[in-house]
């Protein structure tokens, strides 16, 4: 088998063993901490009756192991069960949240990813000179800030102050699409922000571990133009590592989305998520969880195959 | 080691003392009590409240120097626990090698597979949150990180050429570790101490605003911006304060953990 | 007379540099040098490290490394002046007229791209050939250069050929695009010993054929004196001294040139073996984890109060053998005999004793101390830990100690990076001293220090088992230091002793082929050296 395929299979392998890990942990972390799911959703008030007859009805009093692998097949047949508080099959509320979050992270992502793009060669270009310190410094600040903060700093400037945009993003099917992109301009913008500043952070460095490579000094020496030094030699081998860092950063994406979704009170599944913890329903818990997970496991094994594909190394073997 | 202290460092250090002096002083210095009516909702700043009323009516200085005593409390405890852990695991798992080190590092391979704030969440949802349960929960989650950064570190000067004269030589482990070892790593550990502490601040601050990390009565830089978030719709800025304190308490932090570790790599550089 | 077509005046280079917790600030890194380079002639530039020669070379491409400017003087490239020259003219004149092979062609070469296409890039890019013919040329530059299957080893990735391989691929690139002027940085620097003289006589072959000049950059002045029609002597950023090769190499003027022709002109009497100090019988190893043994039924003993040097090229079990003496890496089969006491493989289980009196040295002084502690603790440890010496008593070693090793007082407070590289190997040297050993294992001591100051080193290692009567087991690639310091020598190849005996044994014809060929690969100072190894060697080297 040629070694890169061999390698590619190995990770995939390697991926769907650490997705079954990681559902395995989900699960696991629910069960193994003192008290039950019943006991939380009573509280401390619960009497012994109650408490029992919550447990019969979620199923408590079999083994863990055995509802795990239930659990499990359900998600693997798109069966998710039903919230606790509502009753309600948890896979539909999903399925319409699931599009509403997709749609907010893949504007953020459209903006972000050219423009860290471009401003981490910027950075690169200008090294040690005015811009890049500026562009380190607007990074510094906006990593030491947590999301929410982001978010409020905009509405209260962009939507409070000067009326842009909306401070809350609620968007409905009869909606145009540019009424809607109008609705989440705001968090758009803050996922942006944040991870911005690191995707811009990570590209300059990529882009300068390549331009200090020796081979960039012979095609300097060569007589070539900067553009074709760049675009010959030192795009082929950038762009692994650039990749890489797209990747990471939309699956940091995902851990954005809850905190804004909860800001702009956008109908999202972070939104979701962060209700059912409030409200301790822990199937929906377990069900966020495990596609939060996923998404992260998943856009990180890509950024791995993306490596392994793009390694000349690997790709001409000896 | 303060003779050249660049000034950049010198302004963080000065800054995240003062925050960690108001922190420890906050009964003596806070102009009222926590939970104390004492004015209208939301007044603007005034001689009489510096930064204005909150959204009962209680003083916003005062809330801040007591949800700043919280928030670093919880964030410095969190730091302490995540680092012993994760240092001490790291370097044991670095100098036995073998079946210990796969195991912890499979393990912490997993954990980190997951964001922490999903992890958190979900953790969150079974357990009730109390200050401690919060300092375990964010320690241990964040400990996988100091893990793997203790292991590389000691794992990289394991095999330099000192330590394995000292080995040579007969030395016992206690030495390798104490004398040999630890002495190399401190710098970038402490610098990784200050990261660390600013995403226990930044991490706590999203939980507690997010209603599932510190509980009322208890009042914390999240908690603070939950609670007044509705005065932003009015165009009142009580909840901004707390970004302003997250942010320059981070910057300051940041500034000093550079400085650190600058001096790191001047001491291993050395000239010729 | 021609005109010269590198004609250099008064060149200052400088650089900005960063120390890290201090201000940026300016340095002079050379101080007006002037030089020039004929069509068609080699003028070698040699140096120390520090001594600008690659920097000089660089500037003749108006090209600075990472913040380095020429600020002031002239480098005028067939008559054009490329200080003052505008990028685009400089551009032209890179790749066209002056082109570059660098120390290390396995970075150089771009990792995502085809031999062939890079070899070409400058050619056609500077318009001086169309695609077909540059490719044409290309292959008859492999060819010429002893290239195997030159039709098609461009067509393979740089990663699918050997490092030595590559060198050639490289100066191939360089005289592609038929440049008046070819700047050679250490091509060979970085090869082994056997590899280096057929990739010096293929560049020598095409610099005569193709009738370029170059300028050629190296530490090793035998190996300039093999190309070069003239030498330029240079120390920290200043000419000591300029000449024909013939009057460099054979009456040099200044006493820094005579020094470096005369290193390695240190004479040791052979001494006889005695009954061994340390016994190595029948030795077989391998790594954890692997399939193969590296070390295959190793026998060699080292006399009391003598030297045994290990030779060999790299991959030929030499410092395995040193880790399995000190008990890093337990043998697989035979023992190990030390002061009359079989020695337990592994080494924890060995007594204080036996730990005491075996002692190592290593190649990179940086990194064998730790650099969290003074000299004084690095050396006071051993007598603290050996002798249980404490206060003044170890004070007073300490202090004996660095006399010995020619350092004064007040080196004790100093932590490692406050030192020179000599002095550094100096304080390992007393380390290992301070233990008394019977045995010490120099592990490449002198490899990483520049000729001089490995010199002095030699020079001290020799004086000191004189007075301390204590016995070296020296693992070095160089044959030049063996020659210098050996009382008896083992030629390793391959995991197996080859030869074995004393010095003038071993170094005594008849050879097996090996040995000849590692023998004849050392360059030696003189004149025509190159074409007479190459016509007389047996053996092709393994390198190609």
């Amino acid at each position: 088998m040629h070694p890169i395929l061999k390698l590619t299979l190995q990770r995939l392998g390697l991926g769907v063993l650490l997705l079954f890990a990681a559902s395995a942990l989900i699960f696991g972390l629910t069960e193994i901490l003192p008290g039950d799911a019943a006991q939380a959703i009573l509280g401390q008030a619960a009497t012994p009756e109650s408490l029992a007859n919550l447990r019969e009805e979620m199923g408590l009093n079999r083994p863990a192991l055995t509802r795990y692998v239930e659990w499990l097949g359900g998600i693997l047949t798109g069966d998710l069960g039903n919230a606790l508080t509502n009753k309600l099959p948890i896979a539909d509320q999903i399925a319409k949240r699931m599009s509403a979050t997709l749609f907010l992270a893949f504007w953020a992502a459209i903006i972000s990813v050219p423009l860290a793009i471009l401003l981490g060669l910027v950075a690169v270009r200008y090294q040690n000179r005015w811009p890049d310190k500026l562009i380190s410094g607007i990074t510094l600040a906006s990593i030491s800030l947590p999301e929410f903060m982001i978010a409020y700093i905009l509405v209260f400037f962009f939507a409070v102050q000067l009326f842009w945009a909306p401070s809350f993003a609620s968007i409905s099917p009869g909606m145009s699409l540019l009424e809607q992109l109008h609705a989440i301009s705001l968090p758009v913008a803050v996922l942006t922000l944040v991870v911005l500043a690191h995707m811009m952070r990570m590209t300059r460095a990529a882009i300068l571990n390549v331009m200090q490579s020796a081979y960039i000094e012979t095609a300097e020496l060569k007589g070539l133009t900067t553009f074709t030094v760049i675009y010959r030699h030192a795009f082929p081998n950038a762009i692994a590592p650039i990749v890489n860092v797209v990747m990471i950063n939309l699956a940091y994406l995902v851990v954005g989305v809850v905190v804004v979704e909860v800001v702009f009170a956008y109908p999202g599944m972070g939104q979701y998520l962060v209700d059912a913890v409030v409200k301790r329903d822990v199937p929906v818990v377990l069900a966020c969880g495990v596609i939060f997970a996923a998404v992260y496991i998943i856009l990180n094994i890509v950024a791995d195959v993306v490596s392994i594909l793009a390694n000349p190394r690997l790709r001409h073997p000896k | 080691m303060l003779k050249n202290i660049p000034l950049s460092a010198a302004i963080g250090l000065i800054i995240t003392g003062t925050y960690f002096l108001a922190a420890i002083c906050a009964s003596w210095i806070a102009p009222y009590g926590m939970a104390e009516t004492v004015g209208d909702v939301w007044e603007p700043s005034s001689s009489q409240f510096w930064l204005g009323t909150d959204q009962i009516g209680r003083d916003l200085l005062t809330r801040m120097i007591f949800g700043g005593q919280t928030t670093i409390f919880i964030a410095t405890a969190a730091t302490i626990l995540s680092f012993t852990t994760g240092s001490v695991l790291g370097f044991l798992a670095a100098v036995s090698g073998g079946w210990i080190d796969q195991l912890m590092s499979r393990l912490v391979d997993l954990f980190m597979s997951i964001p922490s704030l999903i992890l958190a969440l979900v953790i969150l949802s079974s357990i009730e949150a109390t200050v401690l349960t919060l300092i375990v929960i964010m320690g241990l989650l964040d400990s996988t990180r100091v893990y793997r950064l203790a292991r590389a570190v000691a794992v990289d000067i394991s095999v330099m050429d000192f330590v394995e004269a000292a080995r040579l030589r007969g030395e016992k482990i206690g030495w390798i570790i104490f004398r040999e070892i630890l002495p190399n790593a401190l710098s970038p550990l402490v610098a990784e101490m200050g990261l660390r502490f600013i995403f226990m601040v930044l991490f706590i601050s999203t939980l507690s605003f997010l209603g599932i990390g510190v509980q009322p009565p208890l009042a914390d830089w999240g908690g603070i911006v939950k609670e007044n978030k509705e005065g932003i719709n009015f165009g009142i800025g009580a909840a901004l304060y707390p970004a302003v304190a997250i942010a320059t308490l981070a910057i300051s932090v940041n500034l000093v953990a550079d400085w650190i570790l600058n001096r790191t790599t001047s001491l291993k550089g050395g000239r010729g | 007379m021609t005109e010269p077509l590198l004609k250099v005046r008064g060149l200052k280079i400088g650089a900005t540099v960063y120390p890290p917790g201090e201000k940026p600030h300016d340095i002079e890194i050379v101080h007006g040098v002037d030089f020039d380079v004929d069509p068609g002639k080699v003028l070698g530039l040699i140096g120390e490290s520090g001594a600008g020669k690659s920097t000089i070379g660089l500037a003749s491409m108006a090209y600075g490394r990472g913040g380095v400017t020429l600020t002031g003087g002239t480098v005028e490239v067939n008559g054009r002046d490329v200080r003052k020259a505008a990028l685009r003219d400089i551009r032209r004149l890179r790749g066209a007229e002056v082109t570059y092979v660098s120390q290390s062609a396995a970075a150089s070469f771009n990792p995502a791209k085809q031999i062939m296409e890079q070899v070409i890039e400058a050619a056609v890019g500077q318009g001086k050939f169309s695609k077909a013919d540059a490719q044409k040329r290309a292959v008859e530059l492999f060819k010429k250069l002893g290239l195997p299957d030159p039709e098609t080893i461009g067509n393979r990735y740089p990663h699918q050929v050997s490092g030595g391989q590559l060198q050639r691929c490289m100066t191939a690139l360089a005289l592609c695009p038929e440049p008046d002027l070819v700047v050679f940085d250490e091509p060979t620097t970085a090869l082994d010993v056997t590899t280096q003289i057929d990739v010096l006589k293929a560049i020598k072959d095409a610099i005569r054929d193709t009738g370029v000049a170059a300028l050629y950059i190296t530490h090793d002045l035998a190996v300039v004196a093999q190309v070069s029609d003239h030498i330029m002597v240079l120390r920290h950023g200043e000419m000591v001294e300029y000449g024909t090769t013939d009057q460099i190499i054979n009456a040099p003027l200044e006493e820094y040139t005579q020094a470096l022709v005369s290193v390695r002109s240190i004479r040791h009497e052979e001494k006889q073996p005695t009954e061994p100090v340390l016994r190595v019988e029948n030795i077989t190893a391998r790594y954890k984890g692997t399939h193969f043994d590296v070390l295959h039924n190793v026998s060699v003993d080292v006399s009391p109060g003598q030297t045994l040097a290990v030779v060999g090229e790299s991959g030929s079990g030499k410092s395995t053998l040193a880790r399995v003496i000190t008990g890093l890496l337990p043998p697989r089969d035979g023992t190990i005999t030390f002061a009359g006491r079989t020695l337990t493989p592994d080494q924890p289980a060995r007594s204080r004793e036996d730990l005491r009196e075996l002692q190592m040295i290593y190649q990179m002084a940086d990194t064998a101390m730790n650099p969290r502690q003074t000299v004084g603790t690095i050396i006071g440890r051993p007598l603290e830990f050996y002798f249980g010496l404490k206060g003044a008593e170890k004070q007073k070693r300490i202090q004996e100690l660095l006399d010995e090793i020619e350092l004064g007082t007040g080196f004790q407070d100093r932590y490692p990076a406050e030192l020179s590289g000599g002095q550094k190997q100096r304080v390992c040297i007393a380390r290992a001293l301070a233990a008394k050993p019977k045995l010490i294992i120099c592990d490449e001591v002198t490899s990483a220090l520049d000729p001089l100051v490995a010199d002095g080193i030699l020079k001290l290692l020799l004086e000191l088992q004189k007075v301390e009567d204590v016995a070296y087991l020296f693992i070095t690639h160089d044959l030049a230091t063996v020659k210098a310091i050996a009382d008896s020598i083992a030629v390793m190849y391959q995991g197996r002793v080859q030869r074995y005996g004393t010095k003038s044994e071993v170094l005594s014809p008849p050879f097996d082929d090996y040995t000849d060929l590692l023998l004849s690969s050392v360059p030696e100072m003189k004149l025509g050296w190159l074409e007479d190894v190459i016509a007389n060697r047996k053996m092709e080297s393994a390198g190609n």
